[in-house]
């Protein structure tokens, strides 16, 4: 059934953030650190071994994880006309030289860095 | 009349109304890149009037959450609120290969430290060069360039002035919004076509929004493994900035 599919991903999102909140305390600034990644990589963790036992996830449940997947896009176009637009365009220079330069910053280290991951494996 | 029966419509099913208001902007957009031959980029057109509608909607009601503060729009904030943001990112997991992980683990934890740091170095850079002098400001104003997440943490830890708060969300609003409009723009150029370099650039980039509307603009699905290495990297960034970095900042200041 499709809700299985709904279900699965809430059950990896409270797991996930459950992680999260763990660490959080351990390293002692509390809130949730990583909650959605420990929860991606229980997801992935969890349909390879069922491929791997050849009992991969019944089709309906897959689409049930298939429809959240497709409103993925949609979710960041809501995120986007959400945010302090106004407020961080009025704040002045600083945060915007910074947010730019930072951003620029980053994309032009992304080749460099992807190199070191294949230079690894060769 | 109409119109108070329209209001009362779009008020009580809020969430529904984001949905329909979600559909037309892309289907505006799309329509708009079609005929410019451009079909690719329809969802960063989405995104970015989902920016413009963002900073009408501040303008006119002088809230902080764009046009969610528009009473017919409330929906919007609940679909794109963290909850939803979470629940979908995690759902994009499904189909990830796991040895495409493997091979970009390494890299993938390095970029996280050196995003981090890299991010903080310019918006430590960026406010000395404006004045700033106090290394609690300076800290910051460099922990928001991390992400607008961080910014704020440091402050609560630091005790920084209400301008240096200010102005450390706006430059982690900046950098996300940016890196939205920014990355379908540049994948091309910095090769972000493979699960490595969307490991390295989520790790990288770090922010969260900004990585999630970057990669679906550019490639839908990267964005599994953008998103892994992003959602780390605010949690590194509050647990290294008001620590190490403030000591840092301070003993050079």
């Amino acid at each position: 059934m499709e809700i299985y599919g709904l279900g699965l991903v809430a059950f990896s999102m409270f797991l996930g953030s459950f992680i999260g909140r763990i660490v959080g305390q351990l390293v002692g600034i509390g809130g949730d650190i990583g909650g959605v990644g420990f929860a991606m990589l229980f997801m992935i963790l969890y349909t390879n071994f069922l491929d791997k036992k050849g009992k991969p996830i019944a089709e309906k449940t897959g689409k049930g994880i298939l429809l959240l997947s497709s409103l993925y896009i949609p979710i960041v176009v809501a995120m986007s006309s959400i945010q302090n637009m106004a407020t961080a365009f009025e704040q002045g220079a600083v945060a915007i030289v910074a947010g730019v330069l930072a951003t620029l910053g980053g994309l032009l280290l992304v080749p460099v860095m992807s190199k070191l991951g294949g230079s690894k494996e060769e | 009349m109409f119109k108070d029966m329209l209001m009362d419509i779009f008020t009580s099913y809020d969430l529904v109304a984001a949905f329909l208001t979600v559909a037309v902007i892309m289907f505006v957009a799309n329509k708009l890149t079609k005929t410019i031959n451009q079909e690719r980029m329809g969802s960063s057109v989405a995104i970015v009037i989902g920016l413009i509608l963002a900073y009408v909607g501040g303008k006119v009601t002088g809230g902080s959450k764009g046009i969610s503060d528009i009473p017919l729009f409330t929906g919007m904030g609940i679909l794109g609120g963290g909850m939803f943001r979470d629940y979908a990112i995690i759902s994009t997991a499904y189909g990830a290969d796991m040895d495409n992980l493997k091979k970009a683990g390494l890299p993938g934890v390095i970029s996280l430290f050196i995003g981090v740091i890299a991010s903080f170095v310019i918006g430590v850079i960026v406010a000395f060069a404006f004045g700033f002098r106090n290394p609690v400001d300076l800290t910051t104003i460099g922990g928001g360039t991390v992400t607008f997440v961080v910014g704020p943490v440091t402050a609560t830890a630091l005790g920084a002035s209400a301008e240096a708060q200010a102005l450390s969300i706006a430059a982690g609003v900046i950098k996300s919004v940016v890196t939205m409009i920014l990355t379908p723009l540049i994948a091309k150029k910095i090769k972000l076509d493979n699960p490595t370099s969307a490991m390295v650039y989520g790790g990288l980039m770090g922010t969260t929004s900004g990585v999630a509307g970057g990669l679906a603009a550019t490639d839908p699905e990267l964005v599994p493994y953008g998103a892994m290495t992003a959602t780390f990297y605010t949690g590194l960034g509050t647990l290294l900035v008001p620590s190490i970095g403030y000591f840092i900042v301070s003993s050079i200041m």
